[in-house]
């Protein structure tokens, strides 16, 4: 099989769109905590805790949906933790964000290790299955690829299409990007930019967690310690690469996803026997490196991205 | 609320909070063992039966602490200069190869250079491995974090090639596993017949000369001026990028160390599993010891401590030694804002 076959074939865009589900997400969650101002880098955390969370949520004999919105609560409280140490404390959000990615992960391993004492393997669930939309996923290439996806992934679509309108087309949109950008103008209209930020990581912490609980009630069935596998920080990127613009955010995530989706297809031809397949994985990381690159002098960063605001301070 | 600077912090204000952030640990740590259901003081006394309770337990803490001290080094050298340094688990890595490839005898070396030359060249690989991102981010603002934590990703699947390829041990069995250093590669032990080697002196020796760097040298000033203020540093005439540049060899050279003490001192090969996270372990360390060299040495002996007694006391109370792990992370943040607190008085409004 060619690179052309590989590129002209449905499962290969199907897959494309799964491995970019979990990515949407969590780049969403990201992209609106930093357009509010805060770096979140407790993200590749929140995505261990929101995986573990709706799958042992699920295992334990909640509806998947009700798995999901138990990981969006974990990935509250996680961001709730991160917010009120980066925002009315102004504490710096690497330090912050570093410290909240190994307490929620080690949170969710000795949980797994204490509701599960004795198991070798992790037990399985039933996990979402796709749903095959009416008429549109009967289309030639788009059908199969894009309408034919687990109830997830729809919500993914909807959530970044929401996120968009929100941020854009709302008051509290506008509050939220203001804050990113000039918080004392906010606070001089007599709004809370300490509640603004803190409502911004919160909600995207947990849309983090429900990236991460795609994983484990989606995309797989079980959960696994490295299953979230630099994930985040890779989102992290994806929200630099999409200029903090939910749209090309999302773009961003169906390219290199497209691209991880390559690499794995790359490795059953003639090239995977040549070459190590380390270099085949190691490809998203320096994908992402590239992106961010490339974008570093292109991309509007929000001016008071990681800049904490004190009231009376001028 | 608002933040509000203290003028001259009292003593009690200076102490206090630090002290609360430890008991507030201690009541997440009890909270947690309760839940597993084990009694916490039993779960405590075993941690610290375990960490200090005999002369091998005791020299197992020091070991653990080695390489903690050199990557708590390297985060404190970088954090210092605001220079985030989140990849000393690849640079403790490519100390490691670099190591595994002079001590194996590939250039063929003199057995009295054989150390020295390991050494050095674990730190030039250290330093080099961080020289990329610390270009990317003062030549085009890449923000460092983001790029020294994918590499770490990167340089992992790097080395679990060269185990499979290149510097597979052939008669390693089939596993991925370097083959054994040669005797003139490993570091000698500290104290003959005691198990502890000498990369723990040098780990002290290390935080010595960091510490006379940091107070002593212009290097030292300038990266505390850049950490402080990057642009007034600059206004004030000093060359903010090259002075980067050079935390970054330091940091890096600091954690390839780490990598170099651990193959040539305690395992003398090659795995995967060299390093259980101790790169990031070393951000807490750093951060517990604010950054402070020699209080890098205390910090690292006591999250050794953790750790080491959390693994007895794991086996002995059934409490899972992911115990230690939460511990430390919550240190971290309850210390941070601790020292906040020493710093400032909240206000409402």
């Amino acid at each position: 099989m060619d690179l052309f076959d590989i590129l002209l074939s449905a499962s290969f865009w199907a897959a494309a769109i799964r491995i970019a589900s979990p990515l949407i997400f969590a780049t969403l969650g990201e992209l609106i905590c930093e357009r509010a101002g805060v770096l979140n880098l407790g993200i590749e955390g929140i995505m261990v805790a929101g995986a573990f969370a709706g799958w042992i949520a699920v295992w334990a004999g909640l509806p998947l949906w009700g798995g999901v919105a138990v990981a969006m609560l974990t990935g509250m409280m996680l961001g709730l933790v991160h917010s009120i140490l980066s925002v009315p404390f102004g504490l710096s959000q690497h330090v912050v964000g570093i410290g909240l990615t190994l307490l929620a992960t080690s949170l969710t391993f000795y949980t797994y290790r204490v509701v599960l004492p004795e198991v070798s393997s992790p037990p399985k669930i039933t996990a979402f299955q796709p749903y095959e939309i009416p008429l549109l996923s009967d289309l030639p290439l788009v059908g199969p690829a894009l309408f034919s996806q687990t109830p997830l992934t729809y919500a993914g679509f909807i959530l970044a299409a929401l996120t968009a309108l929100v941020l854009y087309r709302t008051p509290l949109g506008l509050a939220v990007r203001a804050a990113g950008e000039n918080p004392a103008a906010v606070a001089a209209q007599g709004l809370s930019v300490t509640a603004i930020r803190m409502g911004a990581v919160i909600v995207g912490s947990g849309f983090m967690a429900v990236g991460g609980a795609f994983l484990t009630l989606s995309a797989f069935d079980s959960f696994f310690f490295d299953m979230v596998n630099g994930r985040g920080w890779i989102c992290i990127a994806l929200v630099v690469f999409g200029a903090w613009k939910p749209g090309k955010a999302v773009m961003g995530a169906i390219l290199f996803a497209a691209f991880d989706a390559l690499q794995i297809r790359l490795q059953q031809t003639g090239i995977g026997a040549v070459v190590p397949y380390q270099v085949f994985l190691m490809l998203p990381y320096f994908l992402s490196i590239l992106a961010l690159v490339v974008m570093s002098r292109r991309a509007e960063i929000p001016a008071a991205l990681m800049v904490p605001f004190n009231k009376g301070e001028r | 609320m608002r933040l509000e600077p203290i003028a001259a912090p009292s003593p009690a204000r200076r102490i206090v909070p630090p002290l609360l952030a430890l008991l507030a640990t201690f009541a997440v740590a009890t909270l947690l063992a309760l839940i597993a259901g084990g009694y916490p003081f039993a779960v405590f006394g075993l941690i610290v039966k375990g960490a200090f309770g005999s002369k091998f337990a005791l020299l197992e803490t020091l070991n653990s602490a080695t390489p903690l001290i050199f990557t708590g080094l390297a985060i404190a050298v970088a954090f210092r200069a605001k220079l985030w340094n989140i990849g000393a688990e690849a640079q403790l890595y490519a100390g490691a190869v670099l190591t595994v490839v002079l001590g194996t005898g590939a250039l063929g070396l003199p057995a009295y250079l054989m150390l020295p030359l390991c050494a050095i060249a674990a730190m030039f690989a250290g330093a080099t491995l961080l020289l990329g991102p610390a270009l990317l981010k003062t030549r085009l603002g890449v923000d460092e974090v983001v790029t020294t934590l994918l590499f770490n990703f990167i340089f992992l699947l790097f080395v679990s090639y060269l185990l499979e390829g290149p510097l597979k041990d052939p008669m390693g069995m089939g596993w991925p596993k370097s083959a054994r250093l040669l005797p003139e590669a490993r570091l000698p032990r500290l104290v003959e017949g005691l198990r502890l080697h000498w990369g723990f002196g040098l780990a002290l020796i290390a935080a010595l000369l960091v510490w006379v760097i940091n107070t002593r040298t212009t290097l030292g000033y300038e990266m505390r001026a850049v950490g402080q203020n990057a642009e007034a540093a600059g206004f004030a005439g000093i060359p903010v990028t090259k002075v980067i540049l050079k935390t970054a060899l330091l940091s890096g050279g600091l954690a390839g160390l780490a990598g170099f003490s651990e193959v040539s001192g305690l395992k003398g090969a090659l795995t995967l599993d060299l390093s259980p996270g101790f790169g990031y372990t070393g951000i807490v360390v750093a951060m517990l010891a604010l950054l402070h060299p020699l209080g890098v040495v205390v910090a690292a002996l006591f999250v050794a401590a953790i750790f080491v007694g959390a693994d007895s006391m794991s086996r002995a109370a059934g409490v899972p030694s992911y115990i230690a792990d939460i511990m430390l992370a919550s240190a971290l943040l309850f210390m941070v804002l601790a020292i906040l607190l020493t710093k400032f008085r909240v206000r409402r409004d």
